[in-house]
């Protein structure tokens, strides 16, 4: 087990390392002289222009401006926004919690939804509820994620007028952050109407993001399934008389979550990019919303910071979903 | 005569089916993957014949009609049959033409990732040293970085428009295609034939192209097909951000970006071309679902 753990630690490394390249490369890539970027419209003198060349590192060779960069992100500091002159990191640490709380809420209605929905399809095959569960679940897959939001507020903000159109918390409320989670912290506020105000604005983000991971997750469940009902130790576990309750809750799904454990783990990553649109149809106030703003701003050091800590964060989910299935599923952690 | 022929219909009956004829009998028997197949079939006509079957130009504005509504709502005319935009233009007719984007983003995303990713797979799986490491190592860094994010960062690079938000959306799925490749390529170089061919001194590229990939196009055309639907949602998302296709031109992105503003009071803006991506993306998942099943051996029988 420690050797798996150990191996799977020492190939994090050039993956992380592949990341800061490319975000390294992505400022060094765009078209036009950083330092004009930087001065925006005021221009500057060539005297100047040497002066900042050489106070940036601007005029050192490639690889040591990237050992230098390396130096400094591997010591937190990704430099200053150029719109807000505030820490990349410390603006990223602010909005990181209201993608996570969106993230979380919109994969646990993916799974309250589609974990249920896909065994009973599975055990119920080609019953009415199947084919309605799997048209439907074929049809969210297909759903392009910024129109469903928008549907959504049409049918529910506009028609039925029962959930506002954006934002995390009506602006009357004050709650202190403690866990940065706007949904906890106004539980724990003791403010019904805060904490009613934050579920209403979270709601339909949630739906919209958690619609993908749904379809697929029910899917899968499903699939892998069937393919445990059709095993020996399932055709025994009925023949000694238990009950179908019991075989299919507890014998069959515990083989058959496995697969469906990894489909949840590697979904959190494309969360993250799909919050990127959602956030920015509902104005969520997290990363995505952030990034594409700074991206319209041309905030590169906003982009090139924001991408970094995103793929940073994805790749230690990957590789704790890589743990956690290897402790789950002995198979895993002793092939080579 | 009749005697000697029954011999020759029993052989006949008894041979077995041409691999096209038994995969097309597997796929005709999925309705869902037809069903696919027919619409994807009509809208292809549509963008062939858009300049045909469209009422109006797509790019025209109409002063007289600003958010006219669709013919069977209260002030709708069948003059435009699904209203008119913000700005007075034809819903109906930018719809029609939106199908010659989306087919075209589609297809060039397929083609770019699929031959780059085939060449790169085919590399790594022949050459599995320091080559091919590389190429694997690079390939998951790239599925680190979820595939939106990613191409927001390369058309942040390149400049926003629909050339490079392809190019962007092409190399977002490039490790998948890679990675197909160079499983199948190292699953079939175990095996006699390419031994038997080796032995016969054919060259490496002859190995690669000629003898190996063939038998590895099976996964390829489904990722292809599945890459295709991905393909536009993706480059519509694009569009959504203002990194696409850039207004006036009708792609049902940048459509859905322009009317984001009347989404509280003209609902047909907003559903209509969202509905076109969603049909059209659909279609293409069927038809790779059925795609799938037809060719995975594994699912036969």
């Amino acid at each position: 087990m420690l050797r798996f753990i150990f191996t799977r630690l020492i190939l994090i490394i050039p993956t992380f390392i592949g990341i800061t390249l490319l975000t390294f490369l992505l400022v060094h890539a765009v078209p036009g002289d950083p330092l004009e970027i930087l001065a925006g419209e005021r221009g500057l003198s060539a005297a100047r222009h040497a002066l900042l060349l050489h106070a940036y590192g601007l005029d050192r060779p490639l690889y040591l401006q990237y050992l230098i960069y390396m130096g400094h992100v591997l010591r937190g500091d990704l430099g200053l926004s150029l719109i807000t002159h505030a820490p990349i990191i410390d603006e990223f640490r602010q909005l990181f919690p209201a993608t996570v709380e969106l993230s979380l809420s919109a994969m646990l209605f993916a799974v309250v939804l589609g974990l249920p929905a896909g065994i009973i399809a599975a055990v119920k095959r080609n019953s009415v509820f199947d084919h309605g569960v799997m048209g439907v679940s074929l049809t969210g897959y297909s759903m392009p994620i910024f129109w469903w939001g928008l549907l959504l507020i049409i049918l529910f903000s506009n028609t039925l007028g029962w959930t506002p159109v954006s934002g995390r918390i009506a602006a009357e409320y004050d709650i202190e952050p403690v866990t940065g989670f706007l949904l906890i912290d106004s539980a724990l506020s003791g403010d019904q109407s805060a904490f009613r105000s934050a579920l209403s604005h979270l709601i339909l983000p949630m739906i919209a993001l958690g619609t993908i991971p749904l379809a697929v997750i029910a899917r899968m469940t499903r699939s892998s399934m069937l393919e445990v009902l059709g095993e020996d130790y399932i055709r025994t576990a009925r023949a000694k008389g238990l009950s179908p309750f019991f075989v299919v809750g507890v014998h069959a799904l515990r083989n058959a979550l496995i697969p469906v454990i990894t489909v949840i783990g590697l979904y959190v990553g494309s969360l993250f990019a799909g919050a990127i649109l959602t956030e920015t149809i509902f104005s969520w106030p997290g990363v995505g919303h952030w990034l594409v703003e700074g991206i319209n701003r041309r905030d590169y050091p906003v982009l090139q910071g924001g991408v970094l800590l995103i793929g940073s964060v994805i790749m230690v989910v990957n590789l704790s979903v890589d743990l956690l299935y290897g402790l789950i599923n002995p198979r895993i952690r002793h092939r080579r | 005569m009749a005697a000697q022929n029954e011999p020759l219909i029993l052989e006949t009956t008894t041979a077995p089916p041409t691999p096209l004829r038994e995969f097309w009998s597997y796929f005709s028997d999925n309705p869902g993957a037809v069903g696919g197949l027919v619409v994807l079939f009509v809208i292809v006509l549509l963008a062939i014949f858009a300049d045909v079957i469209s009422p109006h130009s797509p790019i025209a504005t109409h002063d007289d009609a600003f958010l006219k509504p669709p013919f069977w709502e209260e002030g709708g005319t069948l003059t435009y049959p699904l209203g008119t935009d913000a700005i007075g233009r034809d819903m109906l007719s930018r719809i029609i033409h939106g199908t010659r984007y989306s087919l075209l983003i589609g297809s060039i995303v397929v083609l770019i990732s699929l031959t780059l990713g085939v060449v790169i797979g085919l590399t790594a799986g022949f050459f599995q040293g320091v080559v091919g490491i590389l190429i694997m190592r690079l390939m998951d860094v790239i599925l680190t970085i979820p595939g939106l994010l990613l191409a927001i960062v390369i058309v942040a690079i390149l400049g926003p428009g629909l050339t490079n938000a392809m190019i962007s959306v092409a190399i977002v799925y490039l490790p998948y295609f890679v990675r197909i490749t160079r499983a199948a390529v190292i699953g079939e170089l175990a095996k006699d034939y390419v031994t038997a061919s080796r032995v016969n001194g054919a060259s490496t590229p002859r190995l690669m192209f000629m003898t190996v990939l063939p038998n590895c196009l099976a996964p390829l055309i489904v990722q292809a097909t599945l890459s295709f639907s991905a393909g536009i949602i993706d480059a519509a998302a694009l569009g959504f951000l203002g990194l696409g296709a850039q207004p006036p031109t009708p792609e049902w992105g940048t459509m859905l970006a322009d009317s984001r503003e009347f989404v509280l009071r003209a609902w047909w803006v907003v559903t209509l071309p969202g509905l076109a991506i969603l049909i059209t993306v659909l279609a293409g998942n069927l038809m790779g679902d059925g795609l799938r099943d037809a060719l995975d051996p594994r699912l036969k029988r």
